[in-house]
């Protein structure tokens, strides 16, 4: 089985070193074909390590280099449920994105395939690596790819200022993420992230490990899209083609959560833990401000890829309040909401793209109307968009429900109401936007929203049925996530496992397997009935917000003139906060990183 | 061992930021990315830093002599070769910047905002 391990990345690497070697020798569709057997090939061997990694951990260390007295000398792949079903994750939709623009971008140039290719294996690599310096290195190839691929379509300045705020946010969190890692290893002279952690254990923290957490947290959260980390995301997704969005909001942003739960699990647990509450403090408010804020700007877009960029900020947010509560069913709340997530934004953003093919705009407002040409698409997009609001039983509200169960053990019941308002209002955005595409709703004109560099299709003759394919796949597989059998209890499972430092240490330093945990049963799970009642809630604020939204005129006006002269002021300032200057972009990761150490030192040390 | 080099490291990487931040030319600023970068190399240097100790090359040397780190130049090298292609696509947009809208300015090429 171990043999396994590398392939989901080998597979791609070679593809896209064949896709480039053979650009000008191969014919067109042939190039292409490679790529697509490349994801495939990675695809169906993370499903496989995902599949034996719900037994054992699986673990392989590259050139037989396994640890001689408890110190890892080499590099290891160790695929735990959580890890390998994020490398699922991620060349599940590279495959998807690359099938899509096989139709979509057909005169792409030809470094297009190369690129999504190495996206995909090096965030399946990300997803795998035991080694923190590994994680670093593919981190950054996963990096150079998404930035390249964002700016892929320079026919404009827009697109290409995009990739620039992108690449640079980005790699100012790259170099905060190193820096972290050579505290790290200053400290323990490890790399390895079992050893690292076994060194730490029963320290207390000190000014470096401090230092170091809140580095490697934040230089994670600026690729998580957290605010006030959060200002590239927009941009990038605004320029990037619609099947690289897909990727860029279905898991790229997941891989940057991944990073925070992977270090502080293996890592910072062993120094931290009798002061958990107090690093759950600082991320749970982290996460409720992006919440919040995504979900407010999201409302304000009238481009769609911007809307969703928002919306999916929102949700980022959602999932590092989960992840921040630092208990089991909480982090499997997380990883449920970000499965159902990222195929449901996926399958939306393909929409846009259809819509792009069609009409060639993206722009709510020259939409309006023109989307009853597009019933189908109009169904689809409004499914997408209802179901990453929370109703009951459908898309994210598996992951709604386990949050809301681990708040209530954890006694901090009220983050759920908080939640529940930021994904319905985000989830209104979105119905809003479809409702006045594919409804004719609504008026023409709102000067609410803000306006955007125009885009044009890349391919206006795109074969419709195969980009509906595509689309209409991802969103069935995420509207049924919260009513799989078994998917929750198993999801519980492999958080539970991830969070276990002594297995984990087990495992990988004493080669030690723990016995097969029981097979979950295969069962939907019930839920409370608090989380049936946030699931309700969470829908008609985002019905009851979209309506509003788009009628807001014909309220009395009574009730416009206070609302106006109350949220007018704020929003202002919001919007001139996200700037599109990349200068103000690192100027606030700065800003945040330190307030994040400053508070982290405050309360750690004490 | 001096806290000089850490110092100089922690220096660096504030000067890179403060460019970075207040940076009106695409191209200064991809310098003044190097020059953040250049911090995280003073650092890893410094740590694998060993008094005495000789360059991590093994070949014809008594067993037991002392030597740097070898990891973290490692590390360093690897650090180098990742940040040439990042730096190197940044130049490469700034370039299509100046092609498309005639300025390096980022505050001019400003299309998005809000």
């Amino acid at each position: 089985m171990t043999w396994a391990l590398p392939l989901p990345v080998v597979i791609p690497l070679i593809a896209a070193a064949l896709c480039t070697a053979g650009d000008h020798v191969l014919p067109r569709r042939l190039g292409d074909a490679i790529g697509v057997v490349g994801a495939a090939g990675a695809f169906a061997f993370s499903l496989v390590i995902l599949v034996a990694s719900e037994e054992h951990t699986r673990l392989t260390w590259f050139g037989g280099w396994t640890p001689r007295g408890h110190a890892a000398i080499g590099i290891a792949f160790v695929a735990d449920p959580l890890g390998a079903g994020v490398a699922a994750l991620a060349t599940g939709l590279a495959l998807a994105s690359m099938l899509y623009s096989w139709s979509f971008l057909r005169h792409a140039a030809r470094p297009y395939d190369s690129l999504m290719l190495l996206f995909g294996g090096a965030m399946a690599g990300f997803a795998l690596a035991g080694d923190i310096f590994n994680m670093f290195v593919w981190f950054e190839l996963m990096g150079v790819a998404a930035y390249a691929l964002a700016g892929f379509e320079i026919k404009h300045v827009g697109p290409i200022q995009g990739a620039i705020n992108f690449a640079v946010s980005n790699t100012v969190g790259a170099y905060m993420i190193l820096t972290g890692i050579a505290l790290l290893y200053a400290r323990t002279g490890a790399l390895n992230l079992a050893q690292i952690g076994h060194s730490l254990a029963g320290h207390k923290p000190d000014g470096l490990v401090i230092v170091a957490l809140t580095l490697l947290v934040c230089g994670f959260l600026i690729k998580a899209a957290i605010a006030p980390f959060h200002l590239w995301l927009a941009d990038a997704h605004a320029v990037a083609p619609a099947p690289v969005c897909a990727l860029f909001s279905g898991v790229m942003v997941v891989i940057g959560l991944l990073g925070v739960t992977r270090c502080y699990w293996t890592v910072f647990d062993a120094s931290l833990a009798p002061q958990a509450h107090d690093v759950r403090a600082v991320l749970v408010a982290l996460g409720i401000f992006t919440a919040v804020l995504g979900a407010v700007m999201a409302f304000l877009q009238r481009h769609l890829k911007r809307l969703l960029a928002y919306s999916t900020i929102s949700h980022m947010g959602i999932a590092l309040v989960a992840i921040a509560l630092l208990d089991e069913k909480s982090l499997g709340g997380a990883a449920s909401l970000l499965l159902a997530h990222g195929l449901l934004k996926a399958s939306l953003f393909l929409c846009c793209g259809i819509l792009l093919v069609r009409f060639d705009a993206i722009d709510e407002l020259r939409l309006h109307g023109k989307g009853r040409a597009l019933p189908l698409v109009g169904l689809m997009f409004g499914l997408g968009a209802i179901a990453l609001a929370g109703v009951p039983y459908v898309g994210t509200y598996l992951g709604h429900a386990q949050i809301d169960e681990g708040a209530t053990l954890d006694g901090i019941d009220w983050v759920q109401p908080l939640l529940m308002i930021a994904a319905g209002v985000s989830s209104a955005a979105i119905l809003r936007a479809g409702a006045r595409i594919f409804l004719g709703w609504g008026p023409a004109r709102d000067p609410l929203l803000s306006p955007e560099p125009p885009e044009s299709a890349p391919e206006r003759s795109a074969s419709m049925p195969a980009l509906l394919a595509v689309t209409g796949t991802l969103l069935v597989l995420g509207l049924v996530v919260s009513v799989a059998p078994g998917l929750g209890q198993r999801i519980e499972q492999a958080a539970g496992r991830a969070r276990d430092r002594i297995a984990y240490v087990d495992r990988v330093l004493r080669d030690h397997e723990r016995p097969a945990p029981p097979r979950p049963p295969v069962a939907v799970e019930p839920t409370t009935t608090d989380s049936v009642l946030y699931g309700i809630g969470g829908t008609l604020i985002a019905v009851g917000l979209a309506l509003a939204g788009l009628y807001r005129r014909r309220l009395p006006e009574l009730v416009r003139a206070p609302l106006r002269s109350a949220l007018g002021p704020p929003l202002q300032v919001l919007r001139l906060a996200h700037s599109g200057v990349v200068g103000d972009y690192v100027a606030w990761i700065t800003v945040g990183t330190a307030v994040v150490g400053g508070l982290w030192a405050l309360l750690l040390r004490g | 061992m001096s806290f000089l080099p850490y110092a100089v490291a922690a220096w660096v990487c504030l000067v890179g930021l403060y460019g970075i931040v207040t940076s009106r030319n695409l191209i200064h600023l991809a310098l003044c990315l190097t020059v953040m970068q250049s911090s995280t190399y003073l650092l890893l240097l410094a740590i694998g830093y060993v008094k005495g100790g000789g360059p991590p090359i093994f070949k014809g040397v008594k067993l037991g002599t002392t030597s740097v780190d070898p990891v973290v130049q490692a590390l360093t090298l690897t650090d180098i070769v990742v940040s040439v292609t990042v730096i190197a696509l940044i130049l490469a947009l700034a370039l299509d910047v100046h092609k498309q809208a005639g300025t390096v300015d980022p505050d001019e090429v400003r299309e998005m905002s809000g």
